[in-house]
């Protein structure tokens, strides 16, 4: 277990460090400096942009300032928002619970409909399966920004139930503000759990050992919950780590979508603006948010099964 | 003639009735977009604003935009760059991934084991996000986003070819024809990639699908196709119709997005070989009896 979580952790650090690489390095090589974004239309002098490349760096080689990031990071010091001049912390840091409280209600949504309608499904072949079935190969073909469209245009416009865009003051407002862009998040995921769930169970159901532990006269109850169950959890765990990791993708679409002030939003309107320093800060978050939730799956995959311990690794 | 009724015969048959009906709603797709200029009642870019906001009629069969914009010929016109982006990612993820994953399956050892470890590392990237990126660097249009995504959808088809061909790379033949001194280029592309096809195809329908689903996205951000032009991402973001309660006007495209993806994916299922879902079954499978035995476990639980 322990040696396990070594190498997950040696993984997740080593894709941290790269996938930094590659976005400070990309950001800096791109076309057109990036202090043209303080000067806007205005033609500087030599003189003061100069000044400007020297207060932001820029005149030192490329591997120093990445350096300097680094260390900075590492401390807590994300640089300086290029155009509004606030430390990007401060602009990160809001943003940030408020997307954490997204993913969170968007997954509790995902696991409790999706497992459900999985197992569902498994167990009662034939017509409710079918349904069930039905419904969500059309739910996992449907984008976030649709299903946002949708909510929209019935909960917020028609029924003005749900704010349409923005969320309200304190934790009930901001709650109730989240309510439609996660469920706008969950439309997709719930189908595919619900799809991995039914199979994993099923696949399960027709094996041998069941009909071997039915056959000694197990309670139903038991088999399903400790021979069914336990052996159908390692293929939906992958399943909602994946998911999770791509809710946070999402969320570029959806917070956009409804507005809502979080780090996905705040990514697109740092692209637009092209505030370098934060849209690198934005995306290594998500980055790392993407990395741990899938470190996450295989961890708890360990605790569950007691033979991944022993392989030591699952991938 | 008979040929032709034969080859129909084997298609429906390899298809079923999910994969045929899929067929011909792409095919119609297709058309609509090649032959747009020819099938569009109207300029989609023609405004005209007594129109604004017409509902269905002679004159607009489905209404028109805020702009007076004829909805219908904007759907038929949006479909060109819907499908041209995804089919471009499609293309280079598999002119890329498709000889590396054959060679790495081929060679195996420490060529598999880079090759595996560059695609695990793009792949712990959301391609979403890479794109995003991209147009940060390069400003926003159809071809950064086409090229993000490209690059993310590499590792998604090269695993999938991978796979298949190590399965086909220990099997006899193989072996047979090296013994026969065959090389090594005529063997994987005219034997292994041969038998590997089907799974190809149907997994490379399934991400164009997926493709699809990305660059409507990055549309409607605004971050790939740009606002006049038609496309089925724009179209959804349209956020002044939707907030004035003309929803036709931004849930009609995303009607067409959904039923695009879903025949995409209930198409590249049937093609790679997987088993339709109970339902879509037309007879019962054999071993019926026997699965409602085992299921029954359940059921009473």
């Amino acid at each position: 277990m322990g040696r396990l979580l070594l190498q997950r952790l040696g993984g997740l650090l080593t894709t941290l460090f790269l996938s930094s690489i590659v976005i400070f390095g990309s950001l800096y090589l791109a076309p057109g400096s990036p202090e043209n974004v303080i000067f806007g239309s205005r033609t500087p002098t030599a003189a003061a942009r100069a000044a400007v490349r020297h207060r932001l760096h820029l005149d030192q080689p490329l591997p120093v300032r990445y350096w300097d990031w680094l260390t900075g990071v590492l401390h807590g010091d994300l640089g300086t928002s290029m155009v509004t001049g606030q430390p990007v912390v401060d602009r990160v840091g809001s943003g940030l619970s408020t997307t954490l409280l997204l993913v969170l209600m968007s997954m509790i949504m995902v696991v409790v409909l999706g497992l459900t309608m999985g197992l569902v499904a498994a167990l009662l072949p034939g017509r409710v399966d079918g349904v069930v079935n039905a419904l969500t190969s059309v739910t996992v073909t449907i984008p976030s920004f649709v299903a946002s469209a949708l909510l929209i245009s019935v909960f917020a416009v028609q029924l003005g139930w749900f704010p349409a865009s923005g969320i309200g003051q304190g934790f009930a407002g901001k709650v109730q503000g989240l309510v439609l862009p996660a469920v706008a998040l969950a439309v997709l995921s719930c189908g595919f759990l619900a799809r991995v769930t039914r199979n994993a169970v099923r696949d399960q159901l027709e094996r041998e050992h069941v009909q071997t532990a039915l056959v000694r006269g197990l309670p139903r109850r038991t088999v399903l919950r400790s021979h069914v169950l336990r052996n159908a959890m390692p293929p939906i765990i992958t399943a909602v780590g994946l998911l999770a990791a791509g809710t946070f993708a999402s969320t570029l679409v959806v917070e956009s979508a409804f507005a809502v002030p979080g780090i996905g939003q705040l990514t697109i309107q740092s692209v637009a603006q092209k505030d370098f320093p934060v849209v690198q800060a934005v995306a290594l978050m998500l980055v790392a948010a993407f990395v741990v939730c899938n470190a996450a799956s295989d961890l708890i995959q360990a605790v569950v099964d007691p033979r991944l311990r022993e392989a030591g690794s699952t991938s | 003639m008979n040929s032709v009724k034969s080859t129909w015969k084997r298609l429906n048959k390899a298809l079923g009735r999910s994969g045929m009906l899929s067929l011909a709603f792409l095919v119609a797709v297709l058309l609509a977009a090649v032959l747009a200029p020819l099938v569009a009642p109207a300029d989609p870019n023609q405004s005209s604003l007594l129109d604004a906001y017409a509902g269905p009629s002679g004159t607009h069969l489905l209404g028109a935009d805020g702009i007076g914009r004829d909805l219908f010929s904007r759907l038929i016109f949006g479909a060109r760059t819907s499908l041209l982006g995804p089919a471009l990612v499609v293309g280079v993820a598999l002119f890329v991934g498709i000889p590396l994953a054959l060679l790495a399956s081929w060679y195996g050892g420490w060529v598999d084991g880079v090759v595996a470890r560059v695609f695990d590392l793009v792949y712990a990237l959301p391609g979403l996000l890479l794109a995003v990126l991209t147009v940060a660097l390069f400003g926003p249009g159809l071809t950064p986003a086409v090229v993000a995504l490209s690059v993310a959808y590499i590792p998604f088809l090269a695993r999938i070819v991978r796979a298949a061909a190590r399965q086909q790379r220990v099997s006899p033949y193989v072996d047979a024809l090296a013994v026969q001194g065959f090389g090594v280029l005529r063997i994987t592309v005219r034997h292994i990639l041969r038998n590997i096809t089907p799974v190809v195809v149907g997994q490379a329908a399934i991400a164009f699908g997926y493709a699809l689903l990305d660059l409507a996205s990055l549309s409607y951000l605004g971050l790939a196709v740009q606002a006049p032009t038609p496309d089925w991402g724009v179209m959804v973001s349209d956020s002044d119709a939707m907030l004035k309660g003309y929803w036709l006007q931004v849930l009609a495209p995303g009607v067409l997005i959904v039923l695009t993806v879903l025949a995409l994916t209930v198409l590249g299922a049937r093609i790679s070989g997987e088993k339709p879902p109970g339902y879509l079954r037309r007879r019962p499978p054999k071993t019926v009896a026997a699965e409602k035995n085992r299921t029954t476990v359940g059921a009473a639980a």
